[in-house]
């Protein structure tokens, strides 16, 4: 019998993040724009292989703690750490390692138009690692087969339903298999079908991989299923934070507002909002 | 990762350990294809492995359909936990030919 062995160069692909540490560290966060403060000493983490639901009304703040995070925007002050890396001080070497490692699934897709589905999926591998054509072209696949997106690799953007456009997103943000994921509004504008899959969908990766998800929604059922932890945003700053027990129960009156919106909707009246509706009518 | 190459019967079982991502599946993919290559029978042996990524599951993808290609076997032995999860999420349990043990395996 002959033996042969080999050893790759060492590298620490965890090192930055040892189990239950932070992958998110938000400390004292203050975002300003044209003199009116959005974020205000906003403080926030999540923890490794967590999935952490942000929520919040329109104009809470929402968009402007993903950038943050993202490491888009600098804050007027205070600290944003991801992957033990701060990255608030906007030096383009650290963003360009910690942004390697993350996958960001954007409201609109954020497609290039140009490129077929298939292009858009490989394109982050194309661009940041040095892998065979052939390894890039199954990895990619194997992407699209996960998002039930096989069969449709030719198509272009233009050519795919608001469904697909989300799961083409979320097949490109997860391609390099990242250790941290953000999906903006994962369910807006999908079916209810759709959306509960792209749920489904999230919650598998997370099993698989391991990888540690920032969600950010105001879909209440969405965040209800997969949220170990939901942190409630408003005013620029985080009003509640907790397990979904957690915010069910809580007093605050921002939260109640935000959960009983959902509550009306469930009761619904079916007479009594034909009345509504036809309150005007006359025969 | 480390890797290690050994006959057993008419099969070459490469067994790899450690984790396999972007910065060394280019590697696990030379391995297993060199032998391929050479007209050799292969078995991975991934019962070391405690983590594989989307770009290692590949190299093993592309290890199997040259083997088919080119008329050769290529199986999975001893799949660890991790690695068998990521290929449960890949759908590719059923793709491969898994067994528990090189024993296993029908020799040629």
């Amino acid at each position: 019998m002959s033996t042969t062995t080999g050893q790759t160069a060492p590298h620490p692909p965890n090192a930055a993040t040892p189990p239950s540490a932070s992958v998110v560290q938000v400390e004292d966060l203050v975002a300003e724009y044209a003199g009116r403060r959005i974020l205000d000493r906003l403080n926030l983490h999540v923890s490794q292989g967590e999935i952490l639901v942000i929520m919040g009304g329109s104009g809470s703040g929402k968009t402007t703690l993903l950038r943050h995070l993202l490491g888009l925007k600098r804050p007027s002050s205070g600290r944003v750490s991801v992957l033990g890396v701060d990255i608030s001080r906007g030096e383009r070497s650290k963003l360009y390692q910690v942004r390697k490692q993350i996958g960001v699934a954007f409201q609109g897709g954020a497609l290039f138009g140009s490129l077929s589905l298939i292009e858009n999926v490989e394109l982050p591998l194309r661009e940041h690692t040095n892998l065979d054509n052939n390894t890039i072209g199954i990895m990619s696949r194997m992407k699209l087969e996960l998002m039930d997106l096989a069969g449709f690799e030719h198509l272009m953007p233009s050519e795919l339903s608001g469904g697909m456009v989300k799961r083409a997103a979320l097949a490109r943000a997860v391609v390099m298999d990242p250790k941290l994921l953000f999906f903006d509004e994962p369910s807006a504008g999908l079916d209810p079908v759709v959306a509960v899959e792209l749920d489904d969908l999230i919650l598998k990766l997370r099993e698989a991989m391991g990888i540690t998800v920032v969600v950010v929604t105001h879909e209440l059922q969405s965040a209800f299923k997969i949220a170990d932890r939901i942190a409630i945003l408003d005013k620029g700053q985080i009003v509640v934070e907790g397990t979904v027990d957690e915010v069910r129960n809580s007093d605050n009156r921002r939260v109640q507002d935000l959960l009983n919106r959902r509550a009306r909707d469930e009761v619904l009246d079916p007479d009594a909002y034909l009345d509504r509706l036809t309150r005007n009518v006359r025969h | 990762m480390t890797y290690a190459v050994q006959s057993a019967g008419s099969y070459t079982v490469i067994s790899l350990h450690g984790e396999i991502d972007l910065q060394c599946s280019p590697d696990t993919r030379s391995v297993i294809l060199d032998r391929l290559g050479s007209g050799e029978n292969v078995v991975v042996d991934l019962s070391g492995v405690s983590y594989i990524d989307s770009s290692g599951v590949a190299s093993l993808v592309e290890g199997l359909r040259f083997a088919k290609t080119r008329g050769l076997r290529f199986a999975l032995v001893s799949v660890s936990a991790p690695a068998m999860q990521v290929l449960e999420l890949a759908r590719l349990e059923k793709v491969f030919p898994i067994y528990a043990a090189v024993d296993d395996l029908d020799q040629l």
